[in-house]
């Protein structure tokens, strides 16, 4: 029997789902049989994937992601579509055009975001892997407020081809698993060159996680303990370090003085290309119809102000004016300059350690709400956006909780060493967890 | 009064697969949206990836046009607006185009010119609308993506054409240089547009947008240099602006100005990797072109320069003239260019739909003088009548034969062929003809040739007809 149906009827009150698949095909291969759930900006064929915006709603992709392509193959089970921040822009899933998750571990909380949906989904036990997309900290964030783990691949390692576009410089997919060994897992299924994407490396990923350690240089840049970042969690970060330096890893304190400029490389660029992006939501090919009535820049006005959220809106019209004649100099431009800048500090830094190492978020899980100032919600995202900046890869693995809520401890790694930032994750989880 | 013209052309490669995915480019036959796929329709989440061909055939006209081919060249994104455009971006190349700086030699209005291009850059054609119910006030559009992703070039002259017609022959020179390299087929509809930019001497310039024939260009010029001209004299000043080329009535009208504040936000295309093909262009090696082939003709078949201009000026005229030279190169160049051209043009005929044998067989029955040279040319006439009708016609021997045609016998010993009965009927009937010539008006005797033509319907050959002639007057005496 190579095929099979599984039927999944999960009691998903966390509103991790957008939709589910019940019952879900399967076959043959590392994953037969496994549930395996799917970010909504991840083309699926034949299920609805809307990107968690109104804009998409109904739209039903023709062809599969490189991914799903790729897990399907591998026998797994796609048993649904997660929540998230409209079209990836937010760090709560808060912004989702249908409804938010709420954060297993306490919900009264955020999940983080934006693969709020994949990380509670996967914290809630409703599956045991789950794909998330990264574009400037949205596998670790949740990954870390929700307490998995979460692996945001060397940009390149896995295929973006079906992966709606946000910001295509910075994004990856990655997996997301309670531990590190099955986010391994699901990496050496999801990486590999895909001929459809132009930006793919041709580095196939076939790894056994390793918890030696002894002689690796962690890094430890000041900046990642400094201002905003909430002392009780750099303090459980410290003890997590501490755990490293106790199985033979060697602390090295650094200096990142890029992170000063990286959080505004970071949101130039991706509202920049945001703005581009997302100009294809015109209400011509699909989502709900423009006005056919009405002039088509009449109508195309009025659909995508009625399709996009608040905050959508919002990072196109800034991306807008970015890019715009007389201030691509001064943002656009300026941004990539910041951007080299924090791949030289990258580089600079990956000459003396192995890893860097640092709290993934600055703060546990937020309440609902508590954000409210987009740019009080920008600023938390100033430890995960340096890796996206760079290409390189990072992970954020649980190292214990604050007043019962997760913290994670994230490990970033020279580009192409995705293999050492799962070791190292792996080294703590096994360290800690006995 | 000095014109300043500068052109912008785009042309479509004419690779089998679309710019950045593998749909077929072959769909002018087919129905609208079936040479689609997730990329070329602009998907979420779709990715571009570079044909190679078109890369190649690229640099294959950026060598043609003498053209630097910088180290790294990058695709930006051109944002906009438009129910035919699928990603709200069209993918182009902006200020690092594929190759800059190159020239193209043409005959200018005085004379052998060179004409700088300033770049050649490649995109993807967008998708094409379709109005219903009236071209100024359409009740709705359709929108066909079977275009979108198709490749382009496009090049940019530097302001060096002085003429309406210097800009329509620059183009026929492109052109024939696009087809002899192998990358274009201007015969496919919509496959060239054309923006101007036109100013007169010391004033703001105009750019004429679209222009989507050859003919257009120069109609289009003609327009705006008189309307510009006649501004300037009645003392308005020429404003900077867009306009449009109305091709069914001949005039340019002002574009919205709204369209010229279009801030398309050009930023490099995040999917693509910058293109490193410098080193390809020494690989490249070109075909023979218009030039080369223009002097081939003059030293291998003995050509006059104006013939051997026409007949190059074309890659489907130079290959039929070559397949139908043969052992005569003298008389087909003369038929070709002198005579099949006009038929052609009369009839608005394309070189590719006569079989170059058909041609060959006409031209060996004129050499031959089984037909004249008159009747040769009503034969060509039917023969095209026909091959514009159904797409085949008989034989040039069958057609002569059936329209009795042929050309008559003279020279039989009795004096009873068909000439010689004509030429003596014809003498008896003109006796003040026959009588003038014999006072020593020459010109009578043409008269006499033209009633001896008109008895034998054309088909006598004038040589006959004058011999005979001479000798039965020579009789008379």
């Amino acid at each position: 029997m190579a095929e099979g149906m599984l039927t999944f009827s999960p009691d998903d009150r966390y509103n991790a789902f957008l939709r589910t698949v019940s019952p879900a095909r399967y076959g043959e291969g590392r994953l037969r049989g496994i549930p395996v759930a799917i970010k909504d900006n991840i083309s699926t064929a034949g299920i609805e994937t809307t990107c968690g915006s109104r804009i998409l709603s109904g739209y039903v992709p023709p062809y599969d992601a490189t991914v799903v392509s790729l897990l399907k193959k591998e026998g797994a089970a796609i048993v649904g579509k997660t929540n998230m921040d409209e079209f990836g822009m937010g760090s709560t899933t808060e912004n989702s055009a249908f409804g938010p998750t709420k954060n297993p571990r306490d919900e009264t909380r955020v999940p983080g975001g934006s693969s709020g949906g994949s990380a509670a989904a996967v914290a809630a036990g409703l599956v045991p892997l789950a794909l998330g997309t990264d574009t400037g900290g949205s596998i670790r964030c949740p990954a870390a407020f929700c307490g998995i783990v979460g692996l945001k691949p060397t940009y390149g390692r896995v295929s973006r081809y079906g992966l709606v576009a946000y910001a295509n410089s910075l994004e990856q997919i990655g997996p997301m698993a309670a531990d590190v060994a099955h986010a391994n897992l699901l990496m050496s299924v999801i990486a590999g060159h895909d001929p459809k994407d132009s930006t793919s490396l041709d580095a196939p990923y076939s790894h056994t996680p390793s918890m030696e350690i002894r002689g690796t240089r962690i890094g430890i840049p000041e900046e990642f303990f400094g201002e905003g970042v909430d002392p009780r969690v750099a303090s459980v970060v410290w003890d997590a370090i501490s755990l490293l330096e106790r199985k033979g890893a060697e602390i090295i304190t650094c200096r990142m003085p890029s992170m000063a400029y990286a959080l505004a490389a970071y949101y130039v660029t991706c509202m920049s290309e945001a703005s581009s992006n997302l100009a294809r939501y015109d209400g011509v090919r699909y989502g709900p119809p423009a006005d056919v009535r009405k002039p088509w820049h009449e109508a195309f006005q009025e659909r995508r102000r009625e399709g996009f959220g608040l905050e959508v809106r919002r990072r196109i019209m800034i991306g807008t004016f970015a890019l715009s004649s007389g201030y691509y100099g001064k943002y656009y431009a300026k941004a990539q300059a910041a951007r080299r800048n924090v791949r030289e500090d990258f580089g600079r830094l990956f000459a003396e350690v192995d890893v860097i190492a640092g709290p993934t978020m600055p703060t546990v899980a937020f309440r609902f709400g508590e954000k409210s100032d987009p740019l009080a919600m920008y600023l938390s995202d100033i430890l995960t956006v340096p890796a996206n900046l760079a290409g390189v890869p990072a992970i954020s693995v649980p190292c214990g909780k604050v007043e019962g809520l997760p913290v994670g401890l994230q490990i970033m790694g020279r580009w192409m060493e995705d293999e050492r930032v799962i070791d190292v994750a792996y080294a703590y989880e096994q360290g800690a967890n006995p | 009064m000095n014109v300043i013209v500068g052109l912008e052309i785009h042309c479509q490669l004419d690779t089998k697969t679309k710019l950045f995915c593998g749909c077929s480019t072959d769909y002018r036959t087919d129905g609208p949206n079936t040479h689609v796929c997730p990329v070329c329709l602009g998907l979420p989440g779709s990715l571009p990836v570079l044909n190679r061909k078109a890369v190649e055939y690229a640099l294959r006209v950026a060598k043609a046009l003498h053209c630097t081919v910088p180290e790294e060249s990058v695709f930006s994104r051109k944002n906009y607006f438009y129910p035919d455009l699928n990603k709200g971006f069209q993918i182009t190349q902006y200020d690092k185009p594929l190759a800059v700086s190159g020239y193209l030699d043409i005959e200018g209005d005085e004379g052998e010119k060179r004409v700088r291009i300033t770049r050649v850059h490649m995109e993807e054609d967008p998708g094409r609308l379709v109005h219903k119910g009236g071209a100024d006030r359409p009740r709705y559009s359709l929108v066909d993506y079977n275009r979108a992703g198709i490749p382009l070039i496009e090049i940019v002259t530097e302001p060096d054409l002085r003429s309406p017609r210097e800009a329509r022959r620059f183009l026929n020179k492109l052109r024939a240089t696009l087809e002899y390299l192998g990358v274009f087929d201007s015969e496919k509809e919509g496959s060239l547009r054309v923006d101007a930019n036109i100013s007169i001497e010391g004033s703001e310039r105009v750019e004429i947008k679209n222009i989507t024939s050859y003919k257009g260009v120069e109609k289009a010029l003609t327009f705006e240099v008189t309307r510009q001209k006649n501004a300037l004299r009645r003392g308005q000043k020429i404003v900077r602006e867009t306009r449009h080329f109305v091709e069914a009535r001949g005039v340019t009208t002002s574009a919205r100005s709204k369209e010229m504040e279009q801030d398309y936000r050009y930023f490099p295309e995040p999917d693509l990797c910058p293109l490193r093909v410098a080193d390809w262009v020494d690989g490249i090696v070109l075909p023979e072109l218009p030039d080369a082939r223009r002097q081939r003709f003059m030293d291998q078949y003995g050509l006059s320069l104006i013939h051997a201009r026409t007949l190059t000026g074309d890659l489907r005229l130079a290959e039929f003239y070559e397949k139908v030279a043969g052992t005569d190169p003298a008389l087909a160049a003369t038929w070709v260019a002198d005579t099949l051209l006009g038929e052609l043009n009369y009839r608005d005929m394309s070189i590719s739909s006569v079989p170059p044998d058909v041609f060959s067989g006409l031209l060996s029955l004129v050499r031959a003088r089984v037909i004249t040279d008159r009747n040769g040319v009503d034969v060509l006439r039917v023969l095209l009548d026909e091959l514009k009708e159904k797409g085949t016609c008989e034989s040039p021997e069958a057609c002569a034969e059936r329209l009795g045609l042929r050309a008559l016998p003279a020279d039989s010993a009795g004096g009873d062929d068909p000439v010689t009965k004509a030429a003596r009927e014809a003498l008896a009937e003109n006796p003040r003809a026959v009588e003038d010539y014999r006072n020593g008006r020459k010109e009578a005797l043409n008269f006499l040739v033209g009633q001896v033509m008109r008895k034998t319907r054309g088909c006598a050959k004038p040589a006959d007809v004058n011999r005979v002639l001479a000798s039965l007057l020579g009789e008379g005496a």
